[in-house]
């Protein structure tokens, strides 16, 4: 039984369409054009086919108040956003932490053994699909804490890719360099440190991209069940404010710290592959 | 006795038979070289030499111990250097040392690796990596790597076939030499006891058999390939390459060579 995967890509380069000619927009100017469209659509939208949604210009100006006081804090119930986005992130690193803290074992288990894999990929094939949101009650049931169900269901959400990229990594070791270690009698310890690990590597960080993009969207669902603090909290309770401008600058500041987290861990993979 | 003794060694991978029926002894400090065209199972021997593969049925003996699994008394030059990539030139040949000189204290391990690294002449090259050097750099690592384990057999298997042919050159004399190190360089001496390594080497370069080996092990095409001639290069050591063009002995054995090398391919053809 083979461990399916989520290969270790790269990002198809971008190219222009006329060969030869000089483009019209460097990357820089594409991208503030894509912008620009999208926020002329916006507004159009927002004056011509709905108009209980607000416009760009009104949103800015909500998302530069929030912005501009980002860490106050007024109670339980008004925070600024600054501070939702930290209690969200700091969920989102520790479930994290402890979904990878899981899975690589696993999942280095899973790659070198074929009977562990015999074992594990069924269960591992049949939870994988399981949104994991589907694991608050367990959580909420288990740990008696909106906050650490949050946590509990972003570990279950890392897990999984985590676990089926070290498990492809380590299986897929090839066959020169396990013959140098037998060869050689690498003892098992220097054979993980020095051949499997090393090789395994831009496997792992891969799934770490993964799993961690998937638990930046999972928090937001399960803080609006969750309730107290986080992003996905301030969503929610915006909307019960009847502010689409704060959720729309809610989206924009999600959107951004994603992309962050993302590019970081694809800078840190193409270090590796270097 | 023969050092390292073949009897009867047949391999089949599934209902493929690749090897029948190969008898062969190697003397101690011997270099014999496997040639034949490709898949006549000439690297399949070489890994059932290594232990890396199971023979289907015969035995393989190395100083009357049968060889059961691969073990660091057989280093290998694998044919596309198996150096581990994010390792650099020193850590790859320091892992073997550390590996199979377990027993010794780590300065002289320390020792051990710069000494060879030395020897192949890369010891200014210690901190690069495999991805930063050229590819007689990476034979030479390979061979540092093999030799840092003391084998009792040297596995050569097409050792210098990627290579441009004057890297190619340079390599085979550097291999003699190092051959000749085990007996000439007193502090290897010291450490490993002075025998010169068996060589068992696969090549399909007829000059590069006849100028390393002093016996040369002629297969038959595969499948159920065997041995078909063994001959013998009765040139003496030191040899240098000039004067072992020129000389009878070198036509006369690459005649032979060709003609057995050619004549299968007609029967084949036929």
């Amino acid at each position: 039984m083979t461990v399916q995967g989520i290969l270790v890509s790269r990002r198809p380069q971008p190219r222009s369409l006329s060969v030869g000619a000089r483009p019209i927009f460097t990357g820089l100017g594409n991208a503030a054009l894509g912008v620009c469209v999208v926020l002329v659509l916006w507004y159009g939208a927002s004056h011509l086919l709905a108009p209980q949604l607000p416009d760009p210009v009104r949103t800015f100006g909500v998302f530069r108040t929030l912005v501009t006081r980002p860490f106050y804090d007024a109670g339980p119930n008004d925070k600024g956003i600054g501070l939702q986005l930290v209690a969200s992130l700091g969920r989102v690193f520790l479930g994290f932490g402890i979904g990878v803290a899981l899975a690589l074992p696993l999942g280095i288990l899973m790659g070198a053994s074929e009977s562990a894999r015999g074992l594990l990929n069924p269960v591992v094939q049949i939870l994988r699909p399981v949104s994991p949101m589907a694991w608050f009650p367990v959580g909420l049931a288990a740990l008696r804490s909106s906050p650490q169900a949050s946590v509990f269901v972003i570990a279950i959400t890392s897990l999984w890719p985590t676990l089926i990229n070290t498990a492809l990594g380590v299986g897929s070791v090839p066959l020169e360099y396990r013959h140098v270690a037998q060869v050689y009698g690498f003892s098992r310890w220097t054979y993980l440190r020095k051949v499997v690990l090393p090789y395994s590597v831009p496997f792992i960080i891969t799934g770490f991209r993964v799993g961690l993009g998937v638990a930046w969207m999972v928090i937001v669902a399960s803080e609006m069940l969750a309730g107290g603090t986080g992003i996905g909290f301030f969503i929610w309770d915006s909307w019960n404010a009847l502010s689409l401008e704060q959720v729309f600058s809610a989206i924009l500041l999600i959107g951004l710290v994603g992309w962050a987290m993302d590019t970081a861990l694809g800078a840190w993979l193409k270090h590796l592959k270097r | 006795m023969s050092y390292l003794v073949l009897q009867d060694v047949c391999k089949s991978f599934g209902a493929h038979r690749v090897l029948e029926d190969v008898d062969l002894e190697v003397a101690q400090g011997e270099i014999v070289a496997l040639i034949g065209h490709s898949g006549c199972g000439k690297s399949t021997l070489l890994n059932l030499v290594a232990g890396l593969e199971r023979p289907t049925s015969g035995t393989l003996l190395l100083e009357g111990e049968p060889i059961l699994g691969p073990g660091p008394d057989r280093g290998i030059v694998f044919q596309n250097y198996a150096l581990l990539p994010w390792l650099t030139v020193h850590e790859n040949v320091h892992v073997v040392t550390s590996s199979v000189h377990r027993a010794l204290p780590g300065p002289e391990r320390a020792e051990l690796t710069e000494h060879f690294l030395r020897l192949v002449g890369l010891w200014e090259h210690r901190s690069k990596r495999p991805g930063q050097i050229s590819g007689g750099m990476k034979q030479r690592v390979a061979l540092a790597r093999a030799l840092v384990a003391n084998p009792k057999v040297l596995l050569l298997d097409e050792p210098f076939a990627a290579l441009d042919a004057l890297t190619r050159t340079m390599l085979q004399d550097e291999l003699l030499g190092l051959w000749d190190a085990a007996t000439r360089d007193p502090w290897i001496r010291s450490r490993f006891g002075g025998e010169h390594k068996t060589v068992l080497l696969v090549t399909h370069d007829i000059d590069e058999a006849i100028y390393l080996a002093d016996r040369i092990v002629v297969m038959t095409n595969g499948p159920a390939a065997t041995i078909r001639r063994i001959v013998p290069v009765p040139l003496g050591r030191p040899r240098e390459r000039h004067r072992i063009l020129e000389s009878r002995a070198y036509v006369e054995i690459k005649e032979e060579l060709l003609d057995l090398l050619t004549v299968v391919e007609d029967r084949q053809v036929a």
